[in-house]
């Protein structure tokens, strides 16, 4: 603080002068304990996170696990060609795109219309009752999800049981490659339609009540309040949280899917995480599973940046 | 929300009575569910097979899944490790979250943006599956139960969150208490922990259910039975269809095997279940104050 820089001005150089190399040294000189105490933190970043980052150079090696990391042979990018190559890519980027945008399209939208019907409730009580129900689905855990997601689903399942009162057909749904995805993106919704809808509940109550006092002496009704002022005024939450779904394309949630699919589905379900789990940890084939997963994360990172730009170009909101 | 003391038109009421049954009808699809398996699994596996359609009650009532699922081992085993990991790892993670957020709070460090960005890097990119697996490995951590602690220790957004709420205290409190004598343990453990207290227990929240509903790192780094997490011991009842192989009981366990399957789910979702009503309005506040920061 401001005492550790009286201190320091006594000695040769004022902390002004230093370099920043020089102010840092003199800040660790002179609370030594702190950076002690972070170090844990440091060190936790670098075994955990920058390490594993630095081993994903594997995904240019023909990476022979035993042998010491450099005298792996450099094979540039032929990893990433044998994707490209690979009889399976079309299908994978295609599932992957098209499970992703279906959650999207149908699941983004869906907290935020649940948070407008509860923001619509005359009854507080009703509301917090609703809520509270509504948030139950997110935590419990996937593994139990997706079993009684398979179990009701099965041709005697609850489910299909019950569809079957309205004449669908009597099947185990997880066979049939064309209900992978709706039942991916239904389930989706039970999970998270309450606790997704938290945050835009949040921004809600922060929308000034004199507008619409405002509106209605103007003569606005329910609808043309929501439209024009309700929503303006979330805007902001809305696309945060968009461009953060966005940022997550490519990586969309594979415990899911790999708790739920068979390789009878494959046609509609492998996504690219599900194809690098098995490619590397089923078959071992280590540098080509990794190339596969920084493919993955170099596309995921490179639409995160274009939705944040693209969203400050429409709405002057973004990520930073 | 009483605002609308004007006359209510016609529209209004129609959508009024539409918005109240439309979000009764979502809670039932949200709860039934859960109400299903529990009367399934009390119900008499025969007559279950039998029944069609939805359960308002138990079909038959019979407690033998329960006891079934009381003479496996493996449940017990599960519960155990998953007690031992959500009790340790939440520590390690609340402790690692605090000196990171101590350091990062502070705004006379030179270093300190540096070493902010040094640790968003991570949330926006990361090694990957295969990697952090190898590194695992390498580590020798492979098949130890550290390896479902040591790699999930911290987790920057929550961190992040703690910071957030350490940059809230007035940094007088931090002055006097130098001029007292107090070096930086105390005044994070003594002065900023106890006055981040509402935020510890969200961060406790999350990293506890999150530890408690994990299965993949599990499933990735452990072979060793004995140190299966229970979510690794349902999977193999729920997922892998494995209830046979599971329950080495000489009953006619086929008879029972669905049944069987619910009353797993029901032991091992009513700890969460039961602390939920208790514990959700921390979860709303958590979701708050992740949302200020962005």
């Amino acid at each position: 603080m401001k005492d550790s820089a009286a201190v320091s001005n006594k000695k040769r150089k004022t902390y002004q002068q230093l370099s920043y190399w020089g102010k840092v040294g003199r800040d660790i000189a002179t609370n030594p304990v702190l950076y002690l105490m972070f170090l844990p933190v440091v060190l936790y970043y670098i075994l955990f996170c920058y390490k594993p980052m630095y081993g994903a150079l594997i995904s240019f090696m023909d990476y022979v696990p035993g042998i010491p990391f450099w005298e792996n042979e450099w094979i540039g990018f032929d990893n990433f060609v044998r994707f490209f190559n690979d009889r399976n890519f079309f299908r994978l980027f295609k599932n992957t795109l098209v499970i992703s945008f279906s959650s999207i399209i149908f699941g983004f939208p869906a907290p935020i219309i649940l948070a407008l019907l509860l923001n619509e409730l005359k009854s507080r009580t009703y509301s917090r009752v609703v809520q509270t129900i509504s948030y139950m689905p997110h935590f419990i855990s996937i593994v139990v999800i997706c079993g009684l997601i398979r179990d009701f689903t099965m041709n005697t399942g609850v489910i299909t049981q019950f569809l079957g009162i309205f004449g669908f057909p009597q099947v185990t749904m997880l066979g049939e490659p064309s209900y992978f995805v709706p039942l991916y993106v239904i389930s989706g919704i039970w999970q998270e339609i309450g606790y997704g809808s938290i945050i835009y509940l949040a921004a809600l109550t922060n929308v000034d009540q004199e507008l619409y006092e405002a509106a209605r002496i103007d003569g606005a009704n329910k609808w043309k309040q929501t439209i024009h002022i309700t929503f303006p005024s979330i805007t902001p939450t809305i696309m945060t949280m968009l461009i953060m779904r966005l940022g997550n394309i490519m990586s969309i949630g594979y415990e899911k899917i790999m708790l739920l699919y068979n390789s009878q589905i494959y046609e509609t379900s492998d996504v690219i995480s599900t194809y690098v789990y098995r490619v590397g940890l089923l078959d071992m084939d280590f540098g080509y599973s990794t190339a596969i997963g920084l493919f993955n994360s170099v596309i995921n990172l490179l639409i995160l940046l274009l939705a944040n730009k693209l969203s400050y170009k429409l709405t002057d909101t973004g990520l930073w | 929300m009483s605002k609308n003391r004007i006359k209510i038109s016609i529209g209004e009421r129609i959508f009024d009575v539409f918005n109240v049954v439309f979000l009764f009808a979502l809670m039932v699809v949200c709860l039934y569910p859960m109400l299903y398996v529990l009367f399934a699994s009390l119900s008499n596996g025969v007559q279950l097979m039998r029944h069609i359609g939805l359960l308002l009650r138990p079909a038959g009532f019979s407690l033998s899944a329960y006891e079934a699922v009381a003479r496996n081992e493996m449940i017990p085993t599960g519960y155990v490790n998953t007690i031992f990991i959500v009790a340790v790892g939440t520590t390690v993670n609340i402790f690692m979250s605090a000196l990171g957020a101590y350091f990062l709070a502070r705004r006379d460090q030179t270093i300190g943006k540096a070493a902010m960005i040094f640790i968003v890097i991570t949330m926006f990119f990361s090694g990957g599956m295969i990697p952090g697996y190898l590194n695992v490995r390498s580590l020798g951590l492979y098949n130890s139960i550290w390896a479902l602690i040591f790699p999930v220790a911290l987790n920057t957004f929550n961190m992040i969150i703690l910071k957030t709420a350490f940059m809230g205290i007035p940094s007088s409190l931090e002055e006097s208490a130098k001029l007292d004598g107090a070096g930086h343990l105390t005044v994070l453990f003594r002065i900023f922990l106890p006055l981040s207290k509402a935020t510890i227990a969200v961060l406790v929240l999350y990293y506890g259910v999150s530890h408690w509903n994990s299965w993949f790192n599990a499933f990735m780094y452990i072979q060793d039975r004995a140190l299966y997490p229970l979510q690794l011991v349902l999977r193999e009842i729920l997922i892998v269809n494995d209830t046979n192989s599971m329950l080495n009981v000489s009953v006619d366990v086929e008879q029972i095997a669905d049944t069987i399957k619910y009353a797993v789910v029901i032991v091992a979702t009513v700890p969460i279940l039961v602390l939920y009503p208790f514990l959700q309005k921390y979860f709303v506040k958590g979701v708050m104050i992740g949302a200020v920061k962005g």
